[in-house]
């Protein structure tokens, strides 16, 4: 049975698009079909996490439109079967997605895929309330911080009120995925606990992705932390995410990785 | 042709109606008041029955009795015959006394129907589910019950009390409406401002006694007071 979940947060810049390329490739590789849109329309990052800019023709709102149909517009993806991409637009803004239009092209992804994840712009006005609007499961990504968990908060009451489940009167399944999170400054007290983040918020946790350069790398790469570096610890992190969202039970751990002393001596240089 | 042949058949048939008897009692003036008092329950209950005043119990000098008939009227009693009085007593002289019926079947005593009256509206508010950031809950009616959390950034106003089973991070505002005997309660107090009867207080001027713990908010006349809940 097909899924439409949204990766959502309120904040920008804690890892919606990261965790969108990251789930969605986990997903594919176990043998899902996977579509992943981009609802950034006018800041269209996702094409370049995946790596496809120099691939794009169409997009999320040529669709809408008319000017062009899902399989011109659906990218697929190179590296892993199943993976396909529908961008958003760059030039446009984010009043260019009508509610029947993005109604239309859900629907008919629906039909095609087993799992369309929709990367969710920041803020809470049209283009995120798009996103959420037919979703049947949220990932909501948090960093362990006051002023994200309070965004994020936010957008699990417009998930409670504002989507198509929420008007029927359901509640759409919603997962906590925190992300960024430093074992050593949660150790230091220098972030906020995995507890008080799921206390405030209290919605299931999905997994808790570590700090880590390879998802920087990963990202200036064009690729997928879970493509690029699978072995990595936010990989393995991301891969036991996507376990869970297929029912998996599973216990949160926070992968680590092994650091010698010199690399450790030359972090807290830097830091 | 003959005159009368011209003339209309009269069509007659037979139709019942119940007769109601009603039976006052003295002192006259409590029984009209049962008699309001059943009518506000029921009203309309009299309107288009034929009502049958029965004098067995009053006597020709019941006080009151010259206004018994005008007071029933007035009610929306219609009186279509009187029975057992006698039109000779001087307290009746101004009554305009219907002719009687005759015949009739006493058909046992009656209960007057009680009106479905709706249940008054409930006074408080039970709210199972946190209350997030962004959400505002306004209830003038009465107390406020949140089974969650008020999360930072939210705000709850509630023209009683509130009650708080989880964490309270946002704001309260309590007795809105001026109610100043409302309180504010909640099992780890964490709020970033709490108001009663348009006295607040925000989180700086809180103090850090009852921080994070149980604890309760009043109004001691002009000064925001916390206090633990024992």
């Amino acid at each position: 049975m097909s899924k439409v979940l949204v990766v959502t947060s309120g904040k920008g810049g804690v890892g919606k698009t990261t965790t969108t390329a990251a789930l969605g490739a986990a997903l594919a590789k176990a043998g899902q079909k996977v579509v992943l849109v981009d609802f950034d329309v006018g800041l269209r990052n996702l094409d370049l996490v995946m790596g496809a800019e120099r691939r794009v023709v169409f997009d999320l709102i040529n669709v809408i439109q008319g000017d062009a149909n899902l399989a011109q517009a659906l990218i697929k993806d190179k590296r892993v079967e199943n993976l396909s991409l529908l961008p958003a637009s760059q030039t446009r803004d984010k009043d260019a997605l009508t509610s029947e239009g993005v109604e239309k092209v859900i629907n008919e992804l629906r039909s095609k895929f087993d799992w369309v994840i929709c990367d969710s712009p920041a803020g809470i006005e049209r283009g995120a309330q798009m996103a959420m609007y037919h979703a049947d499961v949220a990932v909501i990504v948090t960093n362990p911080e006051v002023s994200s968990v309070r965004d994020s908060d936010r957008i699990i009451g417009m998930l409670d009120s504002t989507t198509a489940h929420a008007k029927k009167g359901d509640k759409i399944d919603k997962h906590l995925l925190i992300t960024r999170y430093d074992p050593q400054r949660a150790a230091r007290g220098d972030m906020l606990g995995t507890d008080d983040v799921l206390d405030i918020l209290s919605i299931p946790l999905l997994g808790i992705i570590p700090e880590s350069g390879d998802v920087l790398r990963a990202s200036n790469v064009g690729a997928p932390v879970t493509i690029a570096e699978p072995d990595s610890p936010p990989a393995r992190a991301y891969t036991d995410a996507a376990r869970r969202l297929n029912g998996e039970k599973l216990e949160v751990t926070i992968p680590t990785e092994r650091k010698g002393l010199l690399d450790w001596l030359f972090k807290r240089r830097v830091a | 042709m003959s005159g009368t042949s011209s003339l209309p058949r009269i069509r007659l048939s037979g139709r019942s109606f119940l007769a109601l008897t009603l039976t006052p009692e003295a002192p006259l003036v409590n029984w009209l008041e049962a008699l309001d008092a059943q009518l506000a329950r029921s009203a309309g209950f009299f309107s288009g029955k034929p009502i049958i005043l029965d004098l067995s119990r009053v006597t020709a000098d019941t006080p009151n009795l010259p206004y018994l008939k005008t007071a029933l009227e007035e009610r929306g009693v219609r009186i279509i015959g009187i029975e057992n009085g006698d039109r000779d007593w001087p307290a009746v002289a101004e009554w305009d006394w219907p002719e009687s019926f005759v015949g009739g079947r006493a058909s046992g005593e009656m209960d007057v129907p009680e009106e479905n009256i709706p249940p008054p509206p409930p006074t408080s508010l039970l709210i199972e589910e946190p209350v997030r950031s962004g959400q505002h809950i306004v209830w003038p009616d009465g107390d406020v019950i949140i089974l969650g959390s008020v999360s930072s950034g939210a705000e709850v106003s509630a023209g009683g009390s509130i009650h708080i089973y989880g964490a309270l991070r946002g704001r309260a505002i309590a007795g809105i409406g001026g109610n100043a005997n409302a309180r504010i309660f909640t099992r780890h107090l964490a709020a970033e401002l709490v108001a009663i009867d348009g006295f607040y207080a925000t989180a700086e001027e809180m103090g850090a006694e009852h921080n994070g713990k149980p604890a309760q908010v009043l109004l001691d006349g002009e000064t925001i007071v916390f206090r633990s809940v024992t």
